[in-house]
C-alpha cells in the first residue's frame, strides 16, 4: 500500500476522531456543570451521588466504560443494537467520563472565587441564581481555562481508546493497516496526525485564554 | 426617623464571643463612626448589621421593619421576601471593594440596578450620573483591574449609591489603600456627609472620623466602651481611650 493510500485511509478515520472529540466537548462541558452543582449542593444525598459518580468515572478505565456502555443494552437488557450504536456508545462514554473530570475542574474554579464576590452580590440584591450565572460562572470559566486545556488535549489522545469496540476512528484504522502491511509506518503517521491535531487544539485554547485577558481577577 | 436599630447584638465564632451585646440606633442623616483596635469586633458588628453574618442573639430593624429578633433564646430572621426588601434599605462599601472584575465600571454600576427592576436606560442614566459625581466619567468603559485602588473604591461607592440606599455602611474603606489614595476616598465620604447621607463607618482614620461624624463609637473586646460626640471622645479622661486615640491620630 502506497503512502498516499495510507494517508487517505487515515484521513477518513481522522474525520471520526474529530467527531468524537467535538461531540464529547459539546456534551461534557455543559454536563459538568450540573454534576459540580450537585457535588457542591447542601443536599447530602445529591452531593453523595455526584461524589460517587465522579469517583467511579475517574477511578475506572475509560476503555472499560466504553465497552460496558456498548455492550450494556445487549447483556443488560437483551436489546439488539444497530451498527450505528457503536459510535453513539463511544460518544456517551466519553461525554460521561469527561463530564466527571470537568465537574471537578469547575468545582476548583468555583471554590477559588473570593467570598467577597458573593457578599457583594448579596448586598446588591442578586438572588443566588443570579449570583451564580452572572458573577460566579463567567469568572469560573476564566479561572479553569488552563486546566481545561490540559483535559482537552488529553481527550484528543483518548479518542484512540475507542478502538476497544472497533470504532472506525484513526487509531483503529492505523492499527488495521499496520497489521495488514506489517509496517510501523501507518502508526507513525497516525502519531503525526495526533500531534498536529493537538498542536492546533493548543493554539485555539491559547487564543481563548488570551481572549479572556481583558480582565484580571 | 430611626433608620437602623440594633439591640444587644451577640456573636461567637468557635465558642469565642466576639460581640458581647452591642446596641446602636442611627437616625436619618446621622454619620456614625465605629473605631477601636483590631479584633475589637467592629467589622463583625457591621457584618451582623448588614446580615452577612447571622447574629447569635439580639434584635435588628431597618426603618422600623424588623429583620431579626430573639425568640426563646434563638434568633429568628424575617421571611426571605421581607429580608430582600429590607436589604434595599442599605448599601455596603467593602474594604477590598469587591467589584465584579469581569464587568466594566459602567456595568458594575448598571447591573445591580437592573436586578432591582430598572430598565437599562434608567439604570445607565443613573450610573453615569453617579460616576460623574465621583469623578469617574472617563473610566466608565474600563475594567476594574485597569483602575487604581482609590478609583476602584470610588466605583464601589458609586455602585452602592446608584441603588439609592437609605443607609450606607463602610467597612474600613481605606484600609486596602496606600496613604496617597486614601485621601480621594475620604473626600468622597466627606462630600456624602455634607449631603446628609446616613452613614456608619468602621475606620482607623481617627482624624477623618472626628471631622466627619456626628457620633463616634469606641469598641473594645466586643463591647462599646465609649460613645458620644467626637470631641467628647477625643477629650475623654479614660486612659485607654486617650492612649488609643493618641496613637492613631499621630499626635
Amino acid at each position: 500500500m502506497s503512502l498516499d493510500v495510507i494517508f487517505l485511509k487515515l484521513m477518513s478515520g481522522m474525520g471520526v476522531t474529530v467527531s468524537i472529540f467535538l461531540l464529547t466537548l459539546l456534551f461534557s462541558i455543559p454536563l459538568g456543570l450540573p454534576i459540580t452543582l450537585a457535588r457542591m449542593s447542601k443536599n447530602k444525598v445529591l452531593s453523595a451521588l455526584s461524589g460517587i459518580y465522579i469517583s467511579v468515572m475517574r477511578g475506572t478505565p475509560l476503555m472499560l466504560q466504553i465497552i460496558v456502555i456498548y455492550f450494556l443494552p445487549f447483556y443488560g437488557f437483551g436489546i439488539n443494537v444497530t451498527a450505528g450504536y457503536r459510535f453513539i456508545a463511544v460518544i456517551i462514554a466519553f461525554s460521561l467520563n469527561y463530564a466527571a473530570y470537568f465537574a471537578e475542574i469547575y468545582r476548583s474554579g468555583i471554590q477559588s472565587i473570593p467570598r467577597g464576590q458573593y457578599e457583594a452580590a448579596l448586598i446588591l440584591g442578586y438572588s443566588n441564581t443570579q449570583t451564580f450565572i452572572r458573577i460566579v460562572m463567567p469568572q469560573m470559566f476564566k479561572r479553569v481555562l488552563p486546566a481545561m486545556t490540559n483535559e482537552i488535549i488529553t481527550l484528543v489522545k483518548d479518542t484512540s481508546l475507542s478502538f476497544a469496540i472497533a470504532t472506525a476512528e484513526m487509531f483503529t484504522m492505523a492499527k488495521q493497516i499496520a497489521a495488514k502491511e506489517a509496517s510501523l509506518m501507518p502508526l507513525m503517521a497516525a502519531g503525526v496526525f495526533y500531534y498536529i491535531f493537538n498542536f492546533i487544539v493548543a493554539i485555539i485554547c491559547k487564543k481563548v485564554e488570551k481572549h479572556f485577558d481583558y480582565y484580571k481577577i | 426617623m430611626e433608620l437602623l436599630r440594633v439591640e444587644n447584638c451577640r456573636k461567637s465564632f468557635d465558642g469565642e464571643e466576639i460581640l458581647k451585646g452591642i446596641s446602636l440606633s442611627v437616625n436619618e442623616g446621622e454619620v456614625v463612626s465605629v473605631i477601636g483596635p483590631s479584633g475589637s469586633g467592629k467589622s463583625t458588628f457591621l457584618r451582623c448589621a448588614c446580615m452577612l453574618e447571622t447574629m447569635d442573639g439580639g434584635f435588628l430593624a431597618y426603618a422600623g421593619k424588623f429583620a431579626a429578633k430573639e425568640e426563646n433564646g434563638k434568633v429568628v430572621y424575617a421571611p426571605h421576601v421581607e429580608l430582600k426588601e429590607i436589604r434595599k434599605t442599605y448599601g455596603l462599601v467593602f474594604q477590598n471593594f469587591n467589584l465584579f472584575p469581569h464587568y466594566t465600571v459602567l456595568k458594575n454600576v448598571v447591573e445591580p440596578q437592573m436586578i432591582a427592576g430598572k430598565t437599562r436606560e434608567e439604570a445607565e442614566k443613573k450610573a453615569l450620573e453617579c460616576l460623574e459625581k465621583l469623578g469617574l466619567s472617563d473610566k466608565a468603559k474600563n475594567y476594574p483591574c485597569q483602575l487604581s485602588g482609590g478609583q476602584q473604591q470610588r466605583v464601589s461607592i458609586a455602585r452602592a449609591l446608584a441603588l439609592e440606599p437609605k443607609v450606607l455602611f463602610f467597612d474600613e474603606p481605606t484600609s486596602a489603600l496606600d496613604p496617597e489614595l486614601t485621601g480621594e476616598v475620604l473626600k468622597v465620604i466627606r462630600d456624602l456627609a455634607a449631603l446628609h447621607m446616613t452613614m456608619i463607618i468602621v475606620t482607623h482614620e481617627m482624624n477623618f472620623a472626628r471631622e466627619v461624624s456626628d457620633r463616634m463609637i469606641f469598641m473594645e473586646n466586643g463591647v462599646i466602651r465609649a460613645e458620644g460626640k467626637p470631641d467628647d471622645l477625643f477629650n475623654s479622661d479614660d486612659e485607654r481611650l486617650k492612649s488609643f486615640m493618641g496613637k492613631l491620630s499621630g499626635n
